[in-house]
C-alpha cells in the first residue's frame, strides 16, 4: 500500500512540473501574440501606399504586364505553404497542411503539377519524412517574420514564375497556403492566388469609388514604374500572410498550452484523491491488523 | 506658402509622418527634388539618401529603393528598408 501512495505522490509532482512549464509556455506566447498583432498592423501604411500606387498605376496604362496576365496552359503550379517552426501549438500546422493537401489534390485534378514551396520546419519535416520532392524552403522566423524572407520568398517566386515552365522548370501559377489570423480565437487556414495577380482589379474598383486619382506622371514610364511595383506588391503581400500566419501560431499555441496546463491541474486533482485515498485505506488496514493482533493476544491468554 | 505632408514607409512601420518644405531623393533618372505645388507623380527610387527639409531642420535617410508618389501635396515615400539611424539624432 506504501508504494501505491509513492507512486502517486510521483505522478502528481511530475505533472505539476509540467503545468509550470506549459503555463510558462502559455503566458509567453500571449505576450508575443500581442506583439505580432501589433506587427500586422504596422506593416499596412506601407501594403496600404503600395496598393494604392499598384491601382493607380492600372488605371491609367492598359498595358498588360507579364506578372498579371494569365498564361494560357497552366501545367506547373507553385504552392507556398507557410506553417510554423515548432509544435505546440495544437492543430496549427496540421491545419495548414491538411488544407495544402486538398489544394494540391483539386490542381492534381486540373491537370497541373504541384510545386511545393514551404516555409517553416514543420511542413518540411512532413515532407522529408514522406519523401516528397519540393521546390524550396525557408526556416528559422516562423514566429516573427522578417521582411528580409518576405523579399527573398518573393523574388524566388517571381523569378520562378517568369521562367517558362517546359524547359526551365519554372511555374505558370502561384498560389500561397497559410492561416488567416480572424481573432484571438478563431484562425482559418486560407488559400490565395498570388500570381498572375487579379487583386489589383479588385482593389481599383474599391478605391475607385473613394476617390479620383489625378492624372500621375511617371518617372521614368509606366511600364518601368510597373515592373519595379509589381514584384514590390507581391513582396508585401507574402510579407502581410507570413505576419498573419506568425500571429495565428501564436494564438494557437496560447490556447493550445492553455488547454493543457486545465488538463494538468484537472490530473493532479485527481491523483491528489486517489492518494489520500489509498493513505486512508492503509491507515484503516493499519488499524485493522493492530485491533485484529490484540484479539487474537486476548483470546490466546 | 503651403506645406508638403510627408510620410516616409517602410516594409513593415511607418517610419517618419510630417510636414516638409521640399523633400529630395534620387530616383533612376537622377535626383528628384519635390517642392509644394508639384504635378502629381510616380517615381521609382534607387538606392541612397532621401532628404526631407523640415521645419527642424535637414533630415537625411538612407534607402535601398523604393517608390515617391506626390499628389495634391502629399508625398509619399515608399522603401521595403530604411536605414533610420540619421533619423534619431
Amino acid at each position: 500500500m506504501g508504494a501505491q501512495i509513492r507512486e502517486y505522490r510521483q505522478r502528481i509532482r511530475s505533472v505539476s512540473a509540467t503545468k509550470k512549464i506549459t503555463r510558462a509556455m502559455e503566458l509567453m506566447a500571449a505576450s508575443r501574440v500581442v506583439k505580432a498583432q501589433q506587427a500586422v498592423r504596422e506593416s499596412t501604411p506601407y501594403a496600404r501606399a503600395i496598393t494604392r500606387a499598384v491601382s493607380a498605376v492600372a488605371t491609367f496604362s492598359n498595358e498588360d504586364h507579364v506578372l498579371t496576365t494569365e498564361k494560357e496552359t497552366v501545367k506547373r503550379a507553385a504552392v507556398l505553404i507557410i506553417t510554423s517552426d515548432r509544435g505546440l501549438a495544437g492543430a496549427y500546422s496540421s491545419a495548414v497542411i491538411k488544407e495544402s493537401e486538398r489544394l494540391l489534390q483539386r490542381l492534381r485534378d486540373e491537370g497541373k503539377e504541384p510545386v511545393p514551396y514551404l516555409v517553416g520546419r514543420k511542413a518540411v519535416g512532413y515532407y522529408t519524412f514522406r519523401d516528397r520532392p519540393f521546390a524550396a524552403e525557408w526556416t528559422g522566423d516562423s514566429e516573427k517574420p522578417s521582411f528580409e524572407t518576405a523579399r527573398e520568398i518573393g523574388r524566388r517566386l517571381v523569378d520562378d514564375f517568369l521562367k517558362d515552365s517546359d524547359t526551365e522548370g519554372g511555374v505558370d501559377e502561384v498560389h500561397v497556403v497559410y492561416t488567416r489570423f480572424v481573432s484571438m480565437v478563431t484562425q482559418e487556414p486560407e488559400v490565395i492566388r498570388l500570381l498572375p495577380l487579379e487583386i489589383v482589379e479588385q482593389e481599383m474598383a474599391e478605391a475607385a469609388d473613394a476617390e479620383l486619382f489625378p492624372l500621375y506622371e511617371f518617372e521614368p514610364s509606366v511600364e518601368e514604374v510597373l515592373d519595379a511595383l509589381l514584384p514590390k506588391y507581391v513582396n508585401s503581400r507574402l510579407f502581410n500572410c507570413m505576419l498573419q500566419a506568425a500571429a495565428s501560431e501564436l494564438a494557437a499555441r496560447q490556447r493550445a498550452m492553455k488547454s493543457a496546463t486545465d488538463n494538468a491541474e484537472e490530473l493532479v486533482k485527481k491523483y491528489t484523491r486517489l492518494a489520500n485515498q489509498a493513505r486512508q485505506a492503509e491507515i484503516t488496514q493499519e488499524i485493522s491488523e493492530i485491533v485484529g493482533g490484540a484479539s487474537a493476544l486476548a483470546e490466546s491468554k | 506658402m503651403s506645406q508638403l505632408q510627408v510620410e516616409l514607409v517602410a516594409a513593415d512601420r511607418k517610419v517618419w509622418e510630417g510636414e516638409a518644405s521640399q523633400v529630395s531623393a534620387r530616383s533612376i533618372e537622377g535626383e528628384l527634388g519635390i517642392m509644394p505645388g508639384h504635378t502629381p507623380l510616380l517615381g521609382v527610387l534607387v538606392e541612397g539618401d532621401v532628404t526631407i527639409h523640415g521645419e527642424g531642420g535637414k533630415r537625411t535617410v538612407r534607402i535601398d529603393g523604393g517608390f515617391l508618389s506626390v499628389d495634391h501635396d502629399r508625398v509619399t515615400i515608399l522603401a521595403e528598408s530604411v536605414d533610420a539611424a540619421e533619423l534619431a539624432k
